[in-house]
Formats: C-alpha cells, sequence, structure tokens
C-alpha cells in the first residue's frame, strides 16, 4: 500500500498529471475540501492573480472578473477547457462588457489537480458559492481534443 | 517572535495609515461639501443629472481648478473642443446607439445645455481639422463635415477615409492625429504583448522576425481627404511600437510625438529573470518623437529606466542585461510602467503660466499589471519643453483621479483619466472612460 502510494507520487511528479487523488479534493457541497482550496490559492497567486487581480475583479476591458460570473459557476467542464487550452482575447461576454486580453493556455503549465485547486478555489472565493472541482473531472477534459 | 512584532509594526503602520486616511477624508469632505453642495444642485445636466460643479478632489498645483462638465457619458476615450467651445467626446461602446456626444454650453454657465450624439460606432481616436470632425472606430477612420457653428452636417452619413484597419481584440483602439499637410495618423496596435509564439505564455519563445509588424505595432500614415485608403494606400510610418494610444502633432517641431504602452508579465513570463518588484517597474512607459521610417524596438527590445538602456527582451534570448535595438529609438521621456498613457497633448495655450507653454500633458489611465505590488497612475503628468525637447524632469499635474491612496494601490480607481483636450481660452480638458466624466481645468492667480 504505501509502495503504491509512492508510486502514485512518482507518478505524479514525473507526468504533473496525478490521477483523480481522493485524498485531497472530495467533491463537497458547495465547497471543496479545505486543503484543495488552500492549495488552489496558492496556484491563483501565481499563475492568476496578475491579471485577474488581487479580489478576483479583474480589469475592465482586458481581463474578466471571476465573481459571480456565469463562466465561473457554469458548467465545469467548460470552465476546466478554458484554463487547459486558454481562449483568445475578446470572447468573454459579461453583461455586455467583453475582455480583450487572451487567456494563455496553461495545459503545459499546470497539473490536473493544480486545476481542480485553483478552480475550487475561484468557485469557493471572491463571493462564489460552487461544487469543488476534481482532479478526475480535469483529466477528463484534457483528454479530449478541443476544437 | 520575530514575525509577530513584524506583524504587530506593520498593523500598527496600517492603523496610522488608516487614522491618517480617515483624517484626510474628513477634510476632504469638509472641502468637498462647502462647495460641491450648492453648485451640483443645480439641476438635471441633459447627460448625467449632476454636472457642473467643482471638483476639489483633483489635486493640482496653487491656481488650478477643476471642474466637472458632465459626468456619466459612459465610456469616454478621446476629446476634442472647437474653436467656439462646442466639445466632441468619442465613446468606446455605443451609449443609447451613439459613439460620439456633441455638448454645447449655449448660455456661458460652464454646463452643455444642448447635447447631441450620432456614430453608431464605438471606438477612442477624435479630432478636427480644415472644417471636418474625425473619428475612429476599432477598424475604421470616419470624417464629418463641420458647419461654422460646428455642428455635423452628414451624421449619418459619414466618409470613410480608411478602412480594414486590424482588429484582433488586443490593442484594438486606433488612435488619430493630424498634421498640417493634409495628413492623418493611425495607430495600429501589435494584437500580442510580446510576440511570443503562443502570447503570454510562460515558456514560449518569441517569433523572429516577428510577423505581426507587417500590419500592426506601428503608426500608418494616409490622406486625410481621401475616402476608401487601407493598407496598401497608406504609408507604413513608424514601426516597432507594442501599442500608442496617446498621440499629438507637435505644433513646434511639425513632428508625431507617441506615448507607447509597455510589455507586460516580465515576471510571470520569466519568473527566473524578474521577481514581481522588477516586473512591477519594468519597462518604462515611453515617449517617442517620430519620423518616417522610425523604430522603436517591440518586441525585440524594451527600455529600462533605471538603466536607462534599450534591453534584449527575454523572449528574444535576454537576461535583463544584454542590450539590444542598436537600430531602434531611445525615447523623448521614460515614465514609470504600465502606467497605461492614454493621453497626450502639446499645451499652446496661453491661460495658464509661462512654464506649462508648449510643455506635454500626459493622461495615465493606470496600472493593473503591477499586482501583487501596488497599482500605480490615474493622474495627468506635465513634461517641461523648450525647442521642442524636454527642459526638465516630468512631474505629477493633476492627481488623486483614483479617489484615494488604498483605492489607487488596489487597481479599483474612481475614475481613469483618458483624453485629453485644449479649448480655445486654453483650459485643459480630461476625460475618464469608467463613469464617463469631463473635467475643464483652468488657471487663475
Amino acid at each position: 500500500m504505501a509502495s503504491a502510494i509512492s508510486l502514485a507520487i512518482i507518478l505524479m511528479s514525473q507526468t504533473k498529471k496525478p490521477v483523480a487523488g481522493k485524498s485531497g479534493s472530495g467533491p463537497g457541497k458547495g465547497g471543496g475540501s479545505a486543503a484543495s482550496i488552500a492549495r488552489g490559492k496558492v496556484v491563483y497567486e501565481s499563475t492568476c492573480l496578475p491579471c485577474h487581480q488581487v479580489d478576483g475583479l479583474g480589469v475592465p476591458n482586458m481581463n474578466p472578473p471571476l465573481s459571480k460570473t456565469k463562466w465561473v459557476l457554469g458548467e465545469k467542464a467548460k470552465l476546466a477547457q478554458i484554463v487547459l487550452n486558454g481562449l483568445p482575447g475578446g470572447q468573454i461576454d459579461i453583461d455586455g462588457d467583453t475582455f480583450h486580453n487572451p487567456m494563455p493556455a496553461q495545459a503545459s503549465v499546470l497539473s490536473d489537480q493544480q486545476i481542480a485547486d485553483v478552480l475550487t478555489y475561484v468557485r469557493n472565493n471572491f463571493g462564489n458559492k460552487a461544487s469543488a472541482v476534481t482532479a478526475a473531472e480535469v483529466k477528463v477534459v484534457r483528454g479530449k481534443v478541443v476544437k | 517572535m520575530n514575525q509577530q512584532i513584524k506583524k504587530m509594526t506593520f498593523l500598527s503602520h496600517k492603523a496610522l495609515h488608516l487614522a491618517m486616511g480617515l483624517c484626510m477624508m474628513a477634510l476632504f469632505a469638509y472641502a468637498g461639501d462647502s462647495k460641491k453642495g450648492t453648485e451640483r444642485e443645480t439641476g438635471s445636466g441633459p447627460v448625467t443629472g449632476a454636472a457642473p460643479g467643482k471638483d476639489t478632489s483633483i489635486k493640482m498645483p496653487s491656481g488650478f481648478s477643476a471642474n466637472i462638465v458632465v459626468e456619466g457619458l459612459g465610456r469616454a476615450r478621446h476629446i476634442v473642443v472647437a474653436p467656439n467651445g462646442v466639445i466632441f467626446v468619442k465613446l468606446a461602446r455605443v451609449k443609447d446607439g451613439k459613439g460620439i456626444y456633441r455638448l454645447q454650453d449655449t448660455n456661458g454657465d460652464g454646463k452643455p445645455d444642448q447635447v447631441t450624439g450620432f456614430g453608431n460606432f464605438g471606438g477612442t481616436g477624435i479630432a478636427i481639422k480644415n472644417g471636418y470632425l474625425y473619428a475612429s472606430s476599432d477598424e475604421d477612420v470616419y470624417r464629418y463635415k463641420l458647419d461654422d457653428n460646428y455642428n455635423v452636417t452628414n451624421s449619418d452619413n459619414p466618409e470613410k477615409i480608411v478602412t480594414g484597419l486590424i482588429n484582433r481584440h488586443q490593442h484594438e483602439t486606433k488612435s488619430i492625429a493630424l498634421d498640417n499637410d493634409g495628413n492623418i495618423y493611425v495607430n495600429i496596435g501589435a494584437y500580442s504583448n510580446a510576440c511570443q509564439v503562443q502570447d503570454r505564455t510562460k515558456g514560449s519563445p518569441g517569433r523572429m522576425p516577428c510577423p505581426i509588424l507587417d500590419s500592426a505595432g506601428g503608426i500608418w500614415e494616409f490622406k486625410a481627404d481621401k475616402p476608401g485608403q487601407t493598407y496598401g494606400t497608406g504609408v507604413h510610418y513608424a514601426t516597432g511600437l507594442r501599442n500608442v494610444v496617446g498621440l499629438d502633432w507637435n505644433m513646434t517641431t511639425n513632428t508625431l510625438f507617441v506615448m507607447q504602452h509597455g510589455r507586460d508579465q516580465l515576471h510571470d513570463l520569466f519568473p527566473d529573470l524578474y521577481d514581481t518588484k522588477q516586473s512591477a517597474e519594468l519597462p518604462a512607459e515611453c515617449m517617442y518623437e517620430l519620423h518616417k521610417g522610425s523604430n522603436c524596438g517591440w518586441p525585440y527590445i524594451y527600455y529600462d529606466e533605471f538603466q536607462k538602456k534599450k534591453i534584449l527582451a527575454p523572449e528574444f534570448g535576454g537576461d535583463g542585461k544584454k542590450t539590444g535595438g542598436e537600430d531602434a529609438q531611445d525615447p523623448v521621456v521614460a515614465f514609470p510602467g504600465h502606467l497605461a498613457p492614454n493621453g497626450l497633448l502639446f499645451y499652446t495655450g496661453s491661460q495658464f503660466p509661462e512654464k506649462y507653454k508648449n510643455g506635454a500633458f500626459v493622461a495615465f489611465h493606470g496600472s493593473w499589471n503591477r499586482a501583487p505590488e501596488p497599482q500605480k497612475g490615474y493622474f495627468v503628468a506635465f513634461v517641461p519643453f523648450s525647442n521642442g525637447k524636454p527642459s526638465g524632469e516630468w512631474e505629477v499635474f493633476a492627481d488623486n483621479f483614483a479617489g484615494g491612496p488604498e483605492k489607487a494601490a488596489a487597481g479599483r480607481p474612481s475614475y481613469r483619466p483618458c483624453g485629453l483636450a485644449q479649448g480655445p481660452d486654453g483650459s485643459l480638458y480630461v476625460t475618464d472612460d469608467t463613469k464617463g466624466t469631463v473635467w475643464k481645468i483652468t488657471y487663475s492667480k
């Protein structure tokens, strides 16, 4: 058992695509585990904050807010897809406001677990309250060919 | 323990700042009550309902005062004032179906009583030259015929002077300026941060040569009176400019001056080479004087105002120290990084004191790319000029559009200065594109 766990850890560190860890990110009811949220905060601060800002409210006309929008609170697969593959500028529309900076693809930068953590963090911060995202859910999206 | 002490010191500083802030706010509130209250209650403006009024929150040198001409105009970008005092404002997004507003004060009370809108397109650029009003969308440049009273005579069918300019959603606005020889200059911003293979993506290399420069990342010159021009019929006037929003034709030098928005994200993209503090400060926001054929170096270099050198961009093999761009121009003035210069105006009036004559005002929209460091900007700067060259250091001229240091630091300002214009009496007009405010700044001894 212990060796299986260490094998899993080795695999995680090598591939950066960990298998869905039941240990850290159980899908809570409108929450997500505290551990996942805490890890997600670290990912947010190093990767997302420069554009989406400390308060998650983005920059007018440039970088969209992450607070109570349909993009963040909506379909998880679609949200994970945006993080994995990025999005050209101008495609996000929130109440008639458009945002012109592109979202850079994170597929080669963040692991499934990191994406799950940061999305869980975002969905439970900045005034949001929504279900957790798991690494397994991210993995499914990563495996798909995205048009 | 140490940490605890640090924390306590930090907290007490914070408490002190907060207390100071509250005192200041109380002072401002008092000053505001004594003046704004009465002057702003003078009735409903046609657009907003609360103009005009003296705005004591804007901090300026002694003798200057700012009056709010109009509020709630929408995303007010660039502005121009006609010789008879009529104001035209270009909106980034149409408001009530109108992208340009004409404001006229017929009874001289400082408040526009005739407000008309036209032009069903959003955009940034607006200018008046030789009996025409020019305005830009994010793809085209239009012109409208003006009568002797600066009424637009063909508001529904302007001439399309320039068409088909690239708009790929980043740096998409098309600022305009006209010279005295029948030419119009149009900025076409680069649809990229630093011309990486994958834009704004960590580890993605620079594209060499940068293919964006063939149709963007520069200034194009067109004839001011010829409809239907586009890339093939224009002159590729200057290159290596990432994005220009503020620009002005300098009547003293008879040349075009521009303010470049410098590149973003040195730390995000190259964390091994730049820490967050360096990334917040670098590169400088630069003013350039252009001539036909000018090259300002983007994306291969950026200007470091501390080393006072053109530094090779990390996407192209730079390490923060290696210099580059031997064929690229040096800036005329270098401002702190990421402040977003959106308006440039050379002051030719006589109302302001002598030191302002022929100098440059620059409206800084304010930063976002300094996070997690405090954000900065949200002011109008001034650079004195003599014989067409800067004759002194730049200084903050009109400050506190943010509405307090905490709002500035958080990047959540009350207002963002954008456009600048000079009135026939030598007053300076400033727009804000968050709430659609227009200020008129005047001087009296």
